[in-house]
């Protein structure tokens, strides 16, 4: 079971309320012994999701490992925004080599830390949905298929932001991108293309797969740990909305994440040796529209020229994901 | 140890008696023996402690042993031909990283077409990507280069190739003296790297540099290069105190005291070459050999002393720069600059095509009398090529180019064309 939502949150927010818990049941990022993993100073645009995430991610992967971590990074924002020569805002171990590789770079460091002894050494490989779902993908079921004792997260921001918001292999459908302009009959990215990675993460039967957002940093925290406190290839893939990519407002960037759980567009579950254990509810369902009008990326679906037949391919997308992993307390909801 | 063993079988012991951490093995001809031979030697506990990694393509073996090697672990992988261009992007980056990764590369053509055998194009394709290149003649040299190879990339933190040819080298079944383990242990002591992934010391490797920075970390490379320079030679002395014998090193001259024509090559032709030379001297013939054994770093001063003496020099070569002529013959020309030789570039062996004695004896012969075009092409068939071109004068749509050379020399008699 994922993490279970503590009953303390404030209504209307859901913020959890660290201060109402045990201290035991509080999270890394309240503590602070926190290790800021990615120190403040980098250069992500205000409200990046993906910061966000990398963030929790690995202050949370180092608490797991008593601060026995390297991390491996592929090209991308994260690469870039957080090591601005001359400066870094990596305090762990970090190297990043190319754009689609880094899993098999992280293959490799495992790989020394085990012939020299050190297995108390864990090793997290990251990188955006493009160096994951796409260029590095050979390399990831490489090294999933050999269990590599590798956690490998996906900062998931549903395209190419680095160069400038182009399609990935995660950009979902009717989606405004830089190569997927809403111009044309189908505005927007194509309808029946795209993968699923956590799924195809999944068929290669790894000891660990989950999806989180960063919408619910507890449940993202829980996941890591839980990927943390096994061995082999695990995968996690974390919804991080971009601002500038989605065309929303910096502070909207949780707001954004929860309503892509809420609406049922970004599934958010776990999975061990390829079989669902478990998902996190949807606890008011949400119709897609409010999560895409929002988004700039979806501007052409809605005002003077509307595509409420495009909006309603969308909701069936959020129901069939809501029928498939069961997100909703009872389906007639 | 003397044995007579496969040159693969006698690389692989020699990378096992330098006690590797990591092994990276995709498969691709010729250098498929290697890996086979140390993954047997890691299975079966006799390579120990070492992980041997059975990846999913060439780009993943680098990328693995970039890995390993950033976090301290002494690295180690063989490819060729595709391989090593499917792997290129981190080949650059492993040198940029400054990794001192040792790889064997089985020198094979690069297609299309597809060709298995034996040149050059491939690792002189990767002339400047910071890699140094080491060019074995014979199997014991490629033993022994393997041994100083990871001296020299671990002294400088730079990766290093070994270069040998593909099943000329790679399969041929000679006498080679294996060293002990304790003679290899006192030449090459452990790994100590210069740049660690540690939880002890957090540091960011492979920030991104921008112009205020770039060019001085690309000038150390280059540094680093002309510094290999003496090491080399520093390391090939060593490499006879230690274990009796001369290998390695810059260059190395044959017959080249008053010679007045002067043959420059690398690799196995060397043979070939040496033993045509030595006829060509019992009939009072002025001739000589330069051997180039370290193509990367590139030893200007070397190559421009050898040759200072003579009247004229061909280079040969088993590569070619498309547009342009010879590789190596560009980097033999230029460190010569001045001198006032007369040089000539001969392609040759291209894709495996055989460098017989009798080819050379005339070619040696043409050179003498500089009677040659600047740029020539060893035993090529120009009434194939001249058949080819006039086709694509007459039609069209004349159809892919190896098929009908194939038809037209007879060896195929499928191929169509328009
Ligand atoms: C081999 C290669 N191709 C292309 C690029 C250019 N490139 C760098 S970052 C990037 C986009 C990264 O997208 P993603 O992985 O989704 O990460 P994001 O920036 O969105 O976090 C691209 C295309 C590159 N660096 N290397
Ligand atoms: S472009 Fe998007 S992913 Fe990149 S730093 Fe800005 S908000 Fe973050
Ligand atoms: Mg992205």
């Amino acid at each position: 079971m994922p993490y279970q939502p503590v009953k303390f949150y404030q209504t209307g927010t859901f913020t959890v309320g660290n201060r109402l818990l045990a201290p035991d049941e509080r999270s890394v990022q309240s503590s602070r012994m926190r290790s800021n993993s990615i120190n403040s100073g980098h250069r992500a645009c205000q409200g990046c999701g993906e910061a966000l995430g990398a963030r929790y991610a690995i202050d949370a992967a180092m608490a797991a490992s008593d601060g026995q971590l390297i991390a491996v990074n592929a090209t991308g924002c994260l690469e870039v925004f957080s090591t601005p020569y001359p400066e870094s805002s990596w305090q762990v171990p970090w190297i990043h080599s190319l754009f689609g590789n880094a899993p098999a770079v992280a293959t490799g460091v495992a790989a020394a830390m085990k012939v020299k002894g050190r297995q108390e050494v864990r090793v997290v490989a990251q990188g955006g949905d493009g160096g994951t779902t796409d260029i590095g993908f050979g390399c990831l079921s490489g090294m999933f298929e050999r269990n590599d004792d590798v956690l490998y997260i996906c900062y998931d921001n549903e395209a190419y932001m680095n160069t400038g918001v182009q399609r990935s292999s995660a950009t979902p459908p009717a989606a405004r991108t830089a190569t997927t302009m809403p111009v044309g009959p189908e505005p927007g990215n194509v309808f029946g293309q795209g993968k699923n990675v956590p799924e195809i993460a999944m068929a290669h039967g790894i000891p660990y797969v989950a999806t989180a957002t960063v919408a619910d940093l507890r449940d993202l925290e829980y996941k890591v740990r839980k990927a943390m406190s096994m061995h082999g290839a695990r995968y996690i893939q974390i919804f991080v909305p971009c601002p500038l990519g989605f065309g929303t407002a910096s502070h909207d960037t949780i707001r954004i994440a929860r309503l892509a759980r809420e609406t049922g567009m970004f599934p958010v579950f776990e999975a061990e040796h390829g079989e669902v254990t478990g998902v996190l509810k949807i606890r008011h369902k949400v119709a897609v529209e409010e999560y895409l009008q929002p988004q700039k990326r979806f501007a052409h679906l809605f005002g003077k020229h509307p595509h409420p037949e495009t909006v309603a391919r969308l909701q069936a997308i959020a129901d069939r994901n809501i029928r498939k992993y069961g997100l909703l307390e009872k389906e007639s909801d | 140890m003397l044995k007579q063993t496969e040159g693969s079988k006698a690389v692989a012991e020699a990378i096992a008696l330098c006690r590797p951490e990591v092994i990276c093995a995709y498969p691709i001809s010729p250098q498929t023996h290697i890996v086979e031979a140390l993954g047997e030697m890691v299975k079966s506990g006799e390579l120990t402690p070492c992980e041997f990694i059975n990846v999913e393509s060439e780009f993943a073996a680098m990328s693995v042993a970039i890995g390993s090697s950033a976090a301290g672990a002494r690295s180690y992988t063989a490819t060729a031909s595709q391989g090593l261009l499917f792997m290129v992007e981190a080949v650059y980056n492993a040198a940029g990283l400054g990794l001192p990764i040792v790889m064997t590369v089985a020198n094979r053509a690069i297609g299309a077409p597809i060709n298995i055998w034996n040149d050059h194009s491939d690792s002189l394709s990767q002339r400047d990507s910071g890699w140094m290149q080491l060019f074995a003649e014979t199997n014991q040299e490629a033993v022994d280069l393997h041994i100083q190879a990871f001296r020299l990339a671990e002294e400088l933190s730079m990766p290093v190739m070994v270069c040998m040819d593909g099943f000329i080298l790679t399969h041929a079944f000679e006498r080679v003296d294996i060293p002990s383990q304790e003679q290899v242990d006192s030449y090459l002591p452990p790994f100590d790297p210069r740049q660690v992934l540690d939880p002890a010391e957090p540091v960011s490797i492979g920030a991104m540099v921008g112009p205020e920075a770039f060019m001085e970390v690309k000038y150390l490379a280059h540094a680093k290069q002309m510094q290999a320079l003496g090491l080399i030679q520093q390391l090939a002395s060593e490499f006879r105190t230690t274990f009796g014998r001369d290998s390695g090193g810059l260059v190395r001259t044959y017959r080249a005291d008053d010679a007045e024509t002067m043959v420059v090559a690398m690799g196995s032709v060397l043979g070939t070459i040496k033993d045509t030379v030595d006829e060509m001297r019992d009939e009072g013939h002025k001739i000589g050999v330069l051997g180039i054994t370290s193509y990367r770093p590139f030893p200007q001063r070397e190559v421009r002393a050898a040759l200072q003496n003579c009247k004229r020099f061909v280079v040969l070569e088993k590569s070619l720069a498309v547009g342009m002529g010879g590789i190596a013959a560009t980097d033999v020309r230029m460190a010569v600059t001045g001198s006032g030789l007369k040089g000539f570039t001969a392609i040759a062996g291209l894709g495996g095509r055989a460098i017989p004695k009798a080819s050379l004896h005339r070619l040696f012969r043409e050179v003498e009398q500089e009677d040659l075009a600047p740029v020539t092409f060893l035993d090529l068939d120009r009434d194939a090529v001249n058949k080819q071109l006039e086709r694509e004068k007459q039609t069209r749509r004349s159809g892919p180019i190896a098929e009908n050379i194939l038809y037209d020399k007879g060896i195929s008699s499928t191929a169509k064309f328009g």
